[in-house]
């Protein structure tokens, strides 16, 4: 894709980034950094796309591509997690009212 | 077109979900959209032409989805278990692992497409797979040294060598040279080799240098430096493989860290770069008038008595209350006093704890209804109007030596006012100067009163007086 483009998505959503997150009381800190954390994760798709690219040429690639996709997961499925049992400890307390 | 029109999708899953955690009600909901905004994403991936191509490998020890199921499921098994087991206090220790996986799982993928095109790619790939694996290498190793900080495996304090700012940037120097040499046309492949492999490993150093000298109760600012890092790691692995989804996730995850630094040193009245490269809380300083008069002690019968005629009760929770697991005895104690005819209220500091908003998770544990959470600038106006202020494990934040004393390193920064409220209890392990090793003056004002002990054990026997009753 064009390159100019990409860097045309980038600075969008950098202001666009911006925007929501200023608006993000100091109580949900913690978990707002814990679910960005775990949308980090996402990098598992460029991962995919290197081992499956190595997967007839360099067994090196291969590997630290396998690593890559095992580390992201676990950012993505353990950040989540980790961020709706958070969340759960804030919705108990409404629900008693 | 299909796999384009699934990550607008993704793209909009993710915007949405960070809309929605902008409010208690409908975090969830948020947290959701944006898992399922990655669900879409990964599946979609699995048909990009890359990965389909893969399908074709000559025997099946080469067939890419072998390997990559294999490696979801242990990645998805091993984040399971541990976000399963992790107690409310590991919070911030196991964000800090998570975020160093993302980021060293983005140098990864830079370091494999390097592998892949030895010959070269265009400038503006090879510049995206030097800064990837410059980011995401500093991102790992930092969050590693954070996570032993915060788990208390190495001591939590800043610790400061001569020379440390400017091998800094000597090594930024070197860091910037070898990305240089890799993205110049024309390079010799040894050369270009070199260069990556210097580059990894200065990155990886560098990662250690530039938290090594950040104090434990600076970490919330480290953290949330270290999630935009990863962020805008994912960034440029995006602009490497040309994938739209990665460059906004990267760049959201990358804002969000940002903005959230700029907050934490706000509410410090510190600047990034005096936090990064002034080495706070190494230094024995704020000692300048010597120790003032003796903190004067009180027996936990004797603060009963107290809390017993209090009218408005305040607590100030800091990192203390989430050593001790303090926070339910705290709601124990909490209740007892409004049945006593107390008003009680939390005042929290925008940077108490290990990571931002740390004890509104603690409190939000133990129940505690969300209207009592009062930030700094709700509660200082009224804090003279306080009979009681009961500090819990908390110190710099209440140091009146912010508002008096200049050559303390943290002055200027904003605090909770305790010293006005009419008592002050400070509950305290032992006596000595907590995690910053900073000098806290309201020890030993006329009206603070020292509780020394456990927190956890100090609240339950206040608690347990009013039962005597």
């Amino acid at each position: 894709m064009d390159t100019i483009l990409l860097i045309f998505i980038f600075v969008i959503a950098a202001f666009l980034g911006k925007e929501l997150i200023s608006k993000v009381p100091s109580q949900l800190h913690t978990p707002l950094m814990s679910a960005t954390n775990a949308i980090s994760g996402i990098t598992v798709v460029g991962a995919f796309v290197a081992l499956a690219a190595s997967a007839g040429g360099g067994t090196l690639g291969m590997v630290l591509a396998f690593i890559a996709i095992v580390l992201a997961t676990i950012n993505l499925v353990g950040g989540f997690m980790v961020t709706e049992r958070m969340l759960e400890m804030f919705r108990k307390k409404e629900d008693k009212k | 077109m299909i796999i384009n029109l699934a990550y607008i999708i993704a793209c909009v899953l993710f915007i949405l979900g960070i809309k929605n955690l902008n409010k208690p009600s409908t975090a969830r909901k948020g947290n959701m959209l944006a898992a399922l905004g990655v669900l879409i994403a990964v599946v979609a991936v699995f048909f990009e032409n890359d990965v389909v191509q893969s399908w074709n490998a000559d025997n099946f020890m080469q067939n890419g989805y072998v390997w990559i199921i294999i490696a979801l499921v242990i990645g998805s098994i091993i984040g399971l278990i541990w976000s399963k087991k992790v107690k409310m206090t590991g919070m911030p220790e196991l964000v800090a692992l998570y975020n160093g996986f993302g980021g060293l799982a983005s140098a990864l993928v830079a370091f494999v497409q390097f592998l892949q095109a030895p010959e070269g790619n265009d400038a503006i790939a090879s510049v995206a797979i030097g800064i990837a694996i410059f980011i995401g290498a500093l991102a790992f190793s930092g969050s590693m040294l954070a996570w032993g900080k915060l788990s208390e495996k190495i001591t939590g304090r800043a610790i400061v060598f001569k020379g440390q700012n400017a091998l800094n940037l000597l090594l930024l120097l070197v860091v910037i040279a070898t990305i240089v040499i890799y993205a110049l046309p024309g390079i010799d492949s040894s050369i270009r080799f070199t260069a990556i492999i210097v580059l990894s490993a200065v990155s990886l150093v560098f990662g250690i240098t530039f938290v090594l000298p950040i104090g434990g109760g600076d970490m919330p600012v480290v953290i949330s430096l270290i999630n935009s890092f990863t962020g805008l790691a994912v960034a440029a692995a995006g602009f490497i493989i040309s994938n739209t989804v990665l460059i906004v996730a990267g760049c959201l995850v990358g804002a969000s860290g940002t903005i959230l630094t700029l907050i934490m040193c706000k509410a410090m009245n510190r600047s990034v770069g005096n936090l990064l490269f002034s080495g706070f809380g190494a230094v024995d300083s704020g000692s300048g008038k010597g120790p003032g008069a003796e903190p004067k002690s009180i027996s936990a019968e004797d603060a009963y008595l107290i809390l017993e005629a209090a009218q408005s009760v305040v607590f100030i929770p800091g990192y203390g209350m989430a050593v001790a697991q303090a926070q339910h005895v705290v709601k124990e104690l909490a209740e007892k006093l409004e049945a006593n005819g107390a008003e009680v209220n939390y005042a929290v500091h925008p940077v108490a704890g290990r990571m931002p908003g740390h004890m509104n998770v603690l409190l939000a544990e133990a129940d505690i209804p969300y209207e009592q959470l009062k930030t700094m600038d709700d509660m200082n106006p009224v804090m003279p109007t306080q009979d009681v202020a009961i500090v819990i494990g908390a110190n710099d934040v209440v140091n009146p030596a912010a508002e008096t004393d200049p050559s303390s390193p943290i002055y200027g920064m904003p605090i909770i006012k305790a010293y006005q409220a009419r008592t002050v209890f400070v509950l305290k392990r032992g006596k000595g100067r907590g995690f910053s090793g900073i000098e806290n003056e309201l020890f030993s004002m006329p009206n603070t009163l020292m509780i020394y002990g456990d927190a956890k054990g100090t609240i339950s026997s206040l608690s347990g007086e009013f039962n005597a009753e």
